[in-house]
């Protein structure tokens, strides 16, 4: 590559990075605003004010963020749990055994996965009042379910379908039952699978605002997205921008986090010198 | 340790194809038996139905005399290096080579013991604790070969183990498996295209073709009396050359002049108007290199020679002739059958390598009539087969080995009483 070449695509490079993480800085900016600041018309604050962050977090608006909090990380955590392990086992089954029905089941997982929420989402709201799990987490937890089933066992099965068969057969000549080989060799395996499979689960139920806001009332099961669209301002004349983007930051961290924690286990190639190499 | 049987073993698929077609086979105890045949001709599905991969959809497959038609792969207790060797990327050498113990409850202790003799057997102690991927494919093939010999398996299976590695390692790794066989004296079940592999490894090898058995025996009963021209065509590099010829008394008439046949084996030639000559290229001589003593024993004749290839210890010439139409077509199916590209018709000639014979040249050709096979050009049968020589060839065959096996036994134990531990063979 040329000096020129390497040039062009660094700035086209930058380009797109600044392009992306704009509106992210726009938001950290904004949640170090005082309110009166907010519409000073430039990018930076004119003094950097930690307002917003007290607010959500100790003052008045507290009460609303902190217990919607907790249901998001606890929800998302559950829900992600029990569709990864769901999947793997669908996933297995769709890449490794030829049964009846097994384009039916994914094309049915394809068809939910594009069903918009919304038009779901008004007969759950009755059906959830009636059986009782409007407003608990388990009414939350079933329809993200819903969600990241789907793409979970689509992610998962190609992974699987990337493992080599003899290795399973190889197991089981060695003694191993179907679920041992499951367990020692296929798992193992699978895992930068899993992994991925489990952060796209949990940004989809962690991102997901019209179920929140629709499928619960109080801050027994609200998350946060549907709580952050309750804020309101100090008065009714004053917006709460402030502290909707503090709070969007703080909610952004745990993404951050979980994607540079499980970015190394990530890795391509685990499979390496299974076979000929 | 067990003999394996197999009794009229179909494998049919859902399409009505049969992959193995009525296949009856048994492999005595400790025996090495080689199942060899061009792509497609069911020895690699024959060998995953002995190891329970693949269903079988009618016959008995007996082990050790019980029948295990319908025993998952674990409890038939065979071990099998693959194609890929199939090695588990996420465990070091050790714990591949444990797995099967650690499968089946061994103490820690006794895994250790039965590693560390694998391991000693198959030079892989300094890589016990590395991963797959970190392996040359020597090592890697050395490691499956470890997981199959860590545990006492009824049999090993091997599939192609040897087709991934390159051409000097593949010949060092066959010594090491025979000698491994001998030493253990297990019985052995090996597929392979190769027939360099089948000739040297096998006691008896077992040629497959379309899913059927074409003939089993001793490489030497293979090469001397194939039982059609499948098998004469298959084993043998270069491949047996094949003449048409027309039948006189008890001469043929050949594109390489009259071929006298001895008056025994002329009788089984009646009936037919057009045969095939079936010659391996060792069977001529240039005429001018022929001891005066055998030169009756043969026919000399001229002929243009095409080609000629000078490898130092041995020369080939290739002399191309004319055919009728029937031996061309047969002769081209043969070939694409074989895998082979497709054959000329040209006979190739193995002259010794002191021979003056040049490119382009007209020469004089001898031609040992004594060994040469009549083959039916319609059904492909050898006309000339002699069974009972050929049946004495394998026992002597099984002579040779039982003796080898014994020998080899012989001096493991006594190392293992040197070096003052078990190995694996007595493990």
């Amino acid at each position: 590559m040329t000096t020129r070449k390497k040039v062009l695509w660094g700035v086209g490079g930058a380009l797109i990075v600044v392009y992306c993480l704009f509106p992210i800085a726009w938001i950290v900016s904004v949640s170090f605003k005082a309110p009166s600041d907010l519409a000073n018309r430039s990018f930076l604050p004119t003094a950097l004010t930690w307002e917003n962050y007290r607010l959500i977090l100790t003052g008045g608006a507290s009460d609303l963020f902190l217990p919607a909090l907790r249901n998001s990380f606890a929800i998302c955590l559950i829900a992600t749990a029990i569709s990864c392990l769901l999947a793997m086992f669908a996933a297995y089954a769709i890449a490794r055994l030829d049964f009846p029905g097994k384009k039916l089941i994914l094309s049915t997982a394809l068809v939910v996965a594009i069903f918009p929420v919304i038009s779901i989402v008004t007969p759950l709201f009755n059906l959830w009042r009636q059986i009782g799990l409007y407003d608990t987490w388990p009414g939350l937890i079933i329809p993200y379910l819903s969600l990241t089933l789907p793409i979970s066992i689509w992610t998962m099965s190609a992974f699987f379908r990337e493992i080599p068969w003899e290795l399973e057969q190889a197991a089981q000549v060695d003694g191993a039952t179907t679920w041992q080989a499951f367990r020692r060799v296929i798992v193992p395996l699978a895992a930068p699978g899993v992994f991925t499979t489990a952060i796209i689960a949990f940004f989809i139920a962690w991102n997901d605002f019209i179920y929140g806001i629709s499928l619960t009332s109080t801050e027994a099961a609200r998350p946060v997205p549907a709580a952050l669209g309750l804020f309101t301002g100090a008065s009714q004349f004053e917006e709460p921008t402030g502290a909707i983007s503090a709070a969007a930051v703080i909610v952004t961290i745990p993404v951050v986090v979980l994607v540079l924690l499980f970015q190394r286990r990530i890795v391509a190639g685990l499979t390496n010198g299974a076979v000929k190499g | 340790m067990a003999s394996i049987e197999m009794k009229n073993i179909v494998k049919q698929y859902g399409d009505g194809f049969a992959a193995v077609n009525d296949v009856s086979l048994d492999i005595a105890d400790g025996e090495f038996m080689i199942l060899v045949g061009p792509s497609g001709s069911g020895k690699s599905t024959l060998l995953r139905m002995i190891v329970g991969l693949e269903d079988i959809t009618s016959g008995d497959m007996m082990i050790g005399g019980k029948r295990v038609n319908d025993l998952a792969p674990r409890d038939r207790n065979l071990s099998m290096v693959f194609q890929n060797y199939a090695l588990y990327p996420h465990m070091t050498v050790y714990e591949n080579i444990a797995f099967p113990l650690r499968l089946s409850k061994t103490s820690d202790d006794e895994v250790r013991r039965r590693v560390t003799a694998a391991s000693d057997v198959l030079e892989l102690n300094d890589h016990l604790e590395r991963k797959p991927a970190n392996l040359s494919g020597g090592q890697r093939q050395r490691v499956a070969m470890g997981r199959a010999i860590v545990r006492q398996a009824e049999a090993f299976l091997f599939d192609e183990p040897l087709s991934n590695l390159d051409a000097k390692l593949r010949g060092q790794m066959r010594t090491e498996i025979s000698r491994l066989q001998r030493r253990l004296g297990i019985t052995t079940v090996y597929v392979t295209h190769d027939q360099t592999e089948a000739m040297t490894l096998g006691d008896r090898v077992c040629v497959l073709r379309k899913g059927k058995i074409q003939q089993v025996a001793s490489p030497r009963e293979l090469y001397e009396q194939p039982i059609n021209l499948f098998v004469a065509g298959f084993i043998g590099s270069p491949p047996m050359n094949f003449l048409p010829a027309t039948p006189e008394g008890d001469r043929l008439k050949t594109p390489f002049g009259d071929v006298r046949i001895d008056p025994a084996r002329a009788g089984k030639l009646g009936g037919h108007d057009l045969l095939m000559v079936g010659i391996r290229p060792e069977y001529f001589e240039d005429a001018s290199l022929v001891d005066e003593a055998k030169r009756h024993l043969g026919s000399t004749f001229r002929a243009r020679v095409d080609v000629t290839e000078w490898l130092g210890d041995s020369q080939f010439a290739y002399i191309p002739y004319e055919a009728p139409e029937a031996i061309t077509t047969q002769l081209r199916a043969l070939s694409r059958e074989l895998d082979a590209e497709e054959l000329r018709t040209q006979a190739i000639v193995s002259i010794d390598s002191t021979s003056r014979i040049r490119e382009g040249r007209e020469a004089e050709f001898w031609l040992d009539s004594r060994k040469v096979h009549v083959f039916d050009p319609e059904t492909g049968d050898n006309l000339t087969r002699d069974a009972e020589a050929g049946a004495e060839l394998t026992r002597m065959a099984t002579q040779d080995r039982v003796e080898q096996v014994q020998e080899s036994q012989d001096r493991a134990s006594a190392d293992g009483h040197r070096m003052g531990g078990a190995t694996a063979a007595s493990a």
